[in-house]
């Protein structure tokens, strides 16, 4: 078959043959992966829970702040008065090798552990600026915004939990000092399971 | 036969595209800090590749030549959206840290590149092969380029420990440190290929 001219008609007709075609193909492998997606994003969200709550019972909040490539998103588990059981980052664009360490650097064992820690008792801020977590070393930046995450997560517990937890904590958030970020949180009430016994 | 292998050769030494081609620069500096990235990276560009050519080659005749280029990108496009939302679904844990530089595939020169080098000149079955060969090379490339920064920087490779990571060079990791490997494993490439 010879090669198709350059006439007006050839060029719209082919272009638009080929673009259908792929907007079909798209469409169908779409819809095929959806549920597959779908099921693989549940799947790491109820993984993520169960890890911070390190099989306690206790709230897991998803909270944000902003890092130094991107935004850093953490699952946050926290124990009925607030302190932290554990933590997960689920999403960040930090740079390989120096903020990238905010996945390990602050979990039990790490050197600058913040498990058990409580952000209404403790001083979570990087020794730095006079606090008591050790930041990644020349990631500054990153451990910052990832206690600022923490301390986002914590404004939504607060918020959640009210007056149980400010007799138990010294400074706890109330609604004029919350982080203008916790707004972006997400909340799960759960037990140990992973499951959600009281979605707000 | 002869032919075919020389194809597939060529992707790989004479014309490899980091090395020989120099094409796709982009995600080659920013994908390999380590040298699973680089590897994933240089698989996912394979794909498309191997896809882009078959189609575009079968297509060849149909193109009118005055809107090769965005029927080539079409079709570019849908391969990687595709390659996409399959990583997405069944392998989630490369996708995490790849999930970025995938769309970027789209606008890697070296696909668009072999599409008007050869695919849109040579039959289906040698087209694939190119592909394949480019991928192969690419791949190469790039997972060469990944070992050398992620041991340099951090003293592993593929997350193997081979030194105390404390003694690696974070620049290596960084962007600077891509383009100084880049650049030596480069000239290293060319000496060794001269002989």
């Amino acid at each position: 078959m010879a090669k198709l001219e350059s006439t007006f008609k050839n060029m719209v007709l082919s272009l638009t043959a080929i673009t259908l075609v792929a907007a079909a193909g798209l469409a169908a492998v779409y819809m095929v992966t959806k549920a597959q997606i779908d099921a693989q994003k549940e799947a790491a969200q109820n993984a993520a829970k169960i890890e911070v709550l390190n099989g306690q019972e206790g709230t897991a909040i998803e909270c944000s702040a902003d890092g130094f490539g991107g935004p850093i998103r953490l699952m946050v588990g926290f124990a009925a008065n607030g302190d932290i059981l554990g933590y997960k980052v689920l999403e960040h664009q930090e740079t390989p090798g120096l903020g990238s360490h905010i996945a390990e650097w602050f979990q039990e064992g790490g050197k600058g552990n913040i498990i058990g820690m409580n952000p209404g008792k403790n001083n979570m801020t990087v020794s730095k600026d006079g606090g008591e977590v050790d930041a990644i070393t020349a990631a500054t930046i990153s451990s910052r915004a990832f206690l600022k995450a923490i301390h986002n997560a914590y404004g939504q517990f607060c918020e959640q939990n009210g007056n149980a937890v400010a007799t138990d904590s010294v400074a706890c958030y109330t609604g004029a000092s919350m982080p203008k970020d916790s707004a972006e949180c997400v909340m799960h009430h759960c037990c140990s399971e992973g499951k959600e016994v009281n979605h707000e | 036969m002869n032919n075919a292998l020389k194809t597939l050769t060529n992707g790989i030494l004479k014309e490899n595209p980091t090395f020989g081609l120099v094409l796709g620069m982009c995600p080659t500096l920013a994908t390999t800090s380590s040298a699973v990235n680089g590897m994933s990276m240089g698989l996912a560009t394979m794909f498309v590749l191997i896809c882009s050519n078959i189609v575009i080659s079968l297509l060849k005749n149909v193109i009118p030549d005055k809107v090769r280029i965005p029927a080539f990108i079409v079709v570019i496009a849908t391969f990687v959206s595709i390659l996409q939302l399959l990583m997405q679904a069944y392998v989630p844990a490369i996708y995490a840290t790849l999930g970025l530089f995938i769309p970027l595939i789209v606008v890697n020169c070296i696909v668009l590149g072999r599409a008007e080098a050869f695919a849109c000149k040579n039959s289906v079955g040698l087209s694939a092969i190119d592909g394949l060969g480019m991928g192969l090379g690419f791949t190469l490339s790039l997972t060469l380029i990944g070992a050398v920064r992620e041991l340099l920087g951090t003293g592993c490779i593929f997350g193997a420990h081979l030194f105390d990571g404390q003694y690696g060079a974070l620049i290596f990791v960084l962007a600077p440190g891509a383009f100084i490997c880049l650049g030596y494993i480069m000239a290293l490439v060319q000496k060794l290929m001269k002989k």
